[in-house]
């Protein structure tokens, strides 16, 4: 059967990824000068004892410690012989001994990796114990034992320390073959009626080839590195020059001419480094293969998207430069009734705000594109879209807390008369914790994993409000009262692993409010917890917003949140903000066709889920 | 934790038994007529077997083991077959040197490592370049490359060192510190190199994770977080790369022993291994396998005290 009349067993990606994988790196000035070096060091190990000027094991006494001259171009050593004629055969025997190494370790690593994939669980039990004996003695160790039984040679040595080298290919390659196995069994490629070997054999080396690149140059490293090690030691076999034994004589003359070690440490060096560098290079080019995959696939994620923005420059949506046409907003003016309300005067006041993001091209793709926001006093305010539209960027924004790459590029944010935008770590100091509170989404990532519940809601009171421990710790039992923890006590000492989610969402608001902030930021608060949670969680967050008159900028994509919960809302999309007004004025009167796509979107399939979730909290609350 | 310590060092023990079994199987089945050897060519038969009875070779092979491992749980070794001494003795002497070297040298790229990780994980830029620049030379270049460079540079050029000997910290701790600064040196960088490797790594990706903006939200200084929350959560990996990088460095002390002239279990080993000294070299087996066990005990207990989650299961 030829390698085309299969097209299902091939794997484009595989092949695709390596054409371009090899071609990059030719292209990678780093892995042309490492290969180049390499590609020298291996022609010299090929014609090394044809190139050599003299015998390497001729000595002569008259001409003992020459220095380099035109006669001998690297001059002699310790007995008279020629450095040039013994270093270039030293090369052919070093490398030919790393390249046993290698070679052992390669045959058992990959063979044990087929067969213990291939042969299943009890190899693999096997196999694990074996590689942690074989890791229990440094390498040396073992290869000194085996000296003093076996003599000094370089053959053997190496070729025993080829076995101690094997578990990192038998780890590669058996990683490949479960992976690709347990693919298979779902595959259709059995059907074609090839043999789990013949497919198995073909996927894997398609998988494991540049894998296995590298780990053999790094293998090939230390292998040299060990070598010469053990022949500096003097542990070698003296008829043989190799670099290690070179070093070793270059040692015994090292006051009279320590130039004999440079040439063999140089080579030994220059090798390795060569090796190791190469094996960098291509992983890196490996990784940066696999990242974009790996990023196409990859769904929800805090980094704002935006390939889509740059993949479509001319969408008609956008007008050509974001940053200085303003776009229309729809604005409806407040609601008499609302403004008796205990409204207050502004906390939170954005102007024109412009969020992007640093590319790998130099360039920057912005996020939110000038937008303008209010919160009051004893308000809460949704910030409503769906996920991309920038409201999540814009929430980081306000608390400096932009990831990577990302900052705000122009506007005003500003908070208690204080500008925010652009502000240094310092200011935002005073301001994070003690002025304005997070509430993030996904409750359990949000708990350091590593200390519990308790040491992480003292640790801010302790720092921001410079209570003593004491105090404290009692506030923070009292918080988790408050939010709803049945047993305060042990939630404060157990580990966030130790806990519901919606447990930790409710320590995730204690903690935000611990500090007594003006203004609470939740980003999508309940998206992550389950429908009844939810409720609850919504209808606690109305209560200490309340209680405490705080603003609320409540970030979500859900109407029937903003409908329970806010007194204004601002509708985003694009980055921009479409729609702003009192909530009931929206749901009255939306003008813009996107708030009214999204009103229409909870109306249709939300509706039995939203009715349930505003039915619970308004028999909860009023 | 009582209960976690005691199983990990039964399957420890477990470990060094099996690795003596076999290095005793290699060791003495496979050196072929080792009382000739001992004796040299020029002796005559009724010597060699003579010689072989008087070590207890002539015996089957697993009379001789089970000998051997009954004195050996009692703490007797055996003794040189050269000097006669006790394998005890010398061994454990060499191995104070030897540890308190590799400990140093474990200690000192810790510390450093952890900084350079550190900087290069937050501030990028020059940093970061610099510590991968150190981690390329530092796997790449073996230890006794180095410590050639060193010893010529510090010792022989500037004279600021002596190259060669070893003050027992007993004696003079100066003495000490200036005998093993160079060694310390040489052997700590490629183990530097591995860790602020993983440091970084490790230190980048808990960056990222949520809770660290969340911490910072709640008024938590930047560098708070970084040295008590994300160092805690990067900590478990860059231990278990010191635990390897621990091995290493043992096997390192061998060659970098020897460049310096210090009495330690590297001079012990060559001298055993060229001259065929079988119970020593079988001590040197044991006593390795011994530390590296016990090392990788303290760091699972290390590991247990960061991550609550191992503390549990």
């Amino acid at each position: 059967m030829s390698e085309a009349s299969n097209p299902a067993l091939e794997t484009p990606s595989a092949v695709v990824a390596k054409v371009s994988l090899f071609r990059r790196l030719l292209r990678n000035p780093t892995a042309v000068a490492a290969l180049g070096f390499l590609a020298v060091v291996a022609v010299v190990a090929v014609a090394g004892s044809f190139i050599a000027p003299r015998d390497p094991n001729l000595a002569s006494l008259q001409d003992i410690l020459r220095p380099p001259g035109s006669e001998y171009l690297l001059g002699t050593d310790g007995s008279g012989r020629d450095v040039l004629s013994r270093l270039l055969v030293a090369t052919q025997i070093s490398i030919a001994a790393a390249m046993l190494a290698l070679a052992v370790a390669l045959v058992i690593g990959v063979a044990g990796g087929l067969l213990a994939g291939y042969y299943g669980r009890w190899f693999d039990t096997v196999s694990t114990w074996l590689t942690s004996l074989i890791m229990a003695l440094p390498g040396i160790v073992v290869l000194l034992a085996a000296r003093s039984v076996l003599g000094p040679s370089v053959w053997l040595s190496m070729a025993i320390f080829g076995v101690l080298l094997s578990p990192a290919f038998f780890r590669l390659v058996y990683a490949a073959v479960t992976a690709v196995r347990n693919e298979l069994y779902v595959d259709a490629a059995r059907v074609s009626g090839l043999g789990d070997g013949r497919i198995i054999g073909r996927h894997i080396l398609s998988v494991v080839r540049a894998p296995i690149t590298i780990q053999s140059a790094i293998v090939t490293g230390i292998a040299i590195a060990i070598q010469s090690g053990l022949e500096f030691l003097g542990l070698g076999d003296l008829s043989v020059p190799t670099w290690g034994s070179m070093l070793n004589e270059g040692f015994d003359n090292i006051y009279r001419e320590p130039l004999l070690m440079l040439w063999p440490a140089l080579a030994i060096a220059l090798t390795t480094i060569a090796l190791t560098l190469f094996a960098n290079v291509m992983r890196d080019e490996m990784e940066r293969t696999g990242a974009k995959s790996r990023r196409r696939r990859k769904g929800r994620d805090h980094r704002p998207d935006t390939s889509r923005r740059r993949d479509h420059p001319d969408n008609p949506d956008h007008t050509a430069r974001p940053e200085q046409a303003r776009h229309p907003v729809v604005e409806h003016p407040d609601d008499p009734r609302d403004a008796d309300g205990g409204l207050g005067e502004d906390l939170l006041r954005i102007e024109d705000l412009r969020v992007g993001y640093h590319q790998a091209d130099g360039g920057v793709a912005g996020v939110v594109h000038g937008i303008d926001l209010r919160v009051r006093r004893g308000e809460v305010h949704g910030l409503i879209g769906e996920s991309g539209s920038g409201k999540t960027q814009t929430a980081f924004a306000v608390l400096g807390l932009l990831p990577d790459g990302g900052r705000v590029l122009g506007g005003a944010i500003r908070f208690g008369g204080a500008e925010l935008a652009g502000a240094g770590e310092r200011d935002y100091l005073r301001v994070r914790g003690r002025k304005i509170g997070y509430i993030p989404q996904e409750p359990m990532s949000n708990l350091d994993p590593a200390f519990t519940v308790g040491s992480q809601l003292v640790e801010p009171l302790r720092v921001t409000l410079g209570l003593g421990k004491k105090d404290a710790v009692e506030r923070a039992l009292a918080l988790l009262d408050r939010v709803g923890i049945p047993e305060p006590r042990r939630t404060f000492a157990a580990y966030p692993h130790e806990i519901s989610g919606g447990m930790a969402q409710r320590v995730l608001i204690a903690g935000a409010v611990s500090t007594d902030p003006e203004l609470l930021i939740a980003d999508e608060p309940t998206t992550a917890l389950d429908v009844t949670v939810q409720a609850e969680v919504l209808d606690l967050l109305r209560d200490l917003q309340e209680e405490r008159n705080m603003g609320l900028l409540l970030v979500t994509h859900n109407f029937g949140v903003v409908a329970d919960l806010c007194d204004r809302v601002s509708v985003m999309q694009d980055g921009r903000i479409v729609e702003t007004g009192p909530v009931r004025a929206i749901f009255r009167a939306a003008e813009h066709q996107y708030t009214r796509s999204l009103l229409e979107a909870i109306l249709d399939d939300g509706e039995p889920r939203g009715a349930l979730v505003r039915a619970d909290v308004k028999g909860g609350v009023r | 934790m009582l209960r976690f310590v005691l199983r990990r060092l039964a399957s420890g023990a477990g470990l060094v038994l099996v690795i003596t079994t076999i290095a005793y199987a290699l060791l003495y089945a496979g050196g072929g007529d080792i009382a000739r050897r001992i004796l040299g060519q020029n002796a005559s038969q009724e010597q060699v077997a003579q010689k072989a009875a008087n070590l207890g070779l002539d015996r089957p092979l697993w009379e001789q083991y089970t000998d051997w491992l009954g004195q050996a749980v009692t703490g007797e070794f055996g003794r040189s077959w050269f000097n006669g001494q006790l394998v005890t003795t010398s061994v454990t002497g060499r191995l104070a040197v030897t540890l308190s070297l590799v400990l140093g040298a474990t200690l000192v790229a810790a510390a450093i490592a952890v900084v350079l990780g550190v900087l290069a994980a937050v501030r990028r830029g020059w940093i970061d370049r610099f510590v991968q620049f150190v981690s390329v030379l530092g796997f790449a270049v073996p230890g006794f490359l180095l410590a050639l460079g060193l010893v010529l540079l510090f010792a022989i050029n500037l004279g600021l060192f002596r190259a060669t000997g070893y003050t027992p910290i007993t004696t003079s701790f100066t003495g000490w510190l200036a005998s093993v600064t160079l060694p310390i040196a040489a052997l700590s960088i490629s183990a530097i190199a591995a860790v602020a490797q993983q440091v970084r790594g490790s230190v980048i990706d808990a960056l990222h994770r949520d809770y660290v903006r969340t911490l910072r939200s709640r008024g938590l200084g930047f560098r708070r977080v970084v040295f008590k929350h994300v160092l805690r959560n990067a900590g478990g990996p860059a231990l278990a790369v010191l635990a390897v990088q621990f091995i290493g460095l043992l096997g390192g002390a061998v060659i970098v022993e020897q460049v310096f002239a210090i009495p330690g279990l590297g001079q012990l080993a060559v001298q055993a291994t060229t001259s065929g000294d079988i119970p020593i070299v079988m001590g040197l087996v044991l006593a390795t396998a011994v530390v590296v066990v016990v090392v990788n005990l303290v760091i699972d207990v290390l590991q247990a005290a960061l991550n609550p989650k191992v503390r549990l299961s």
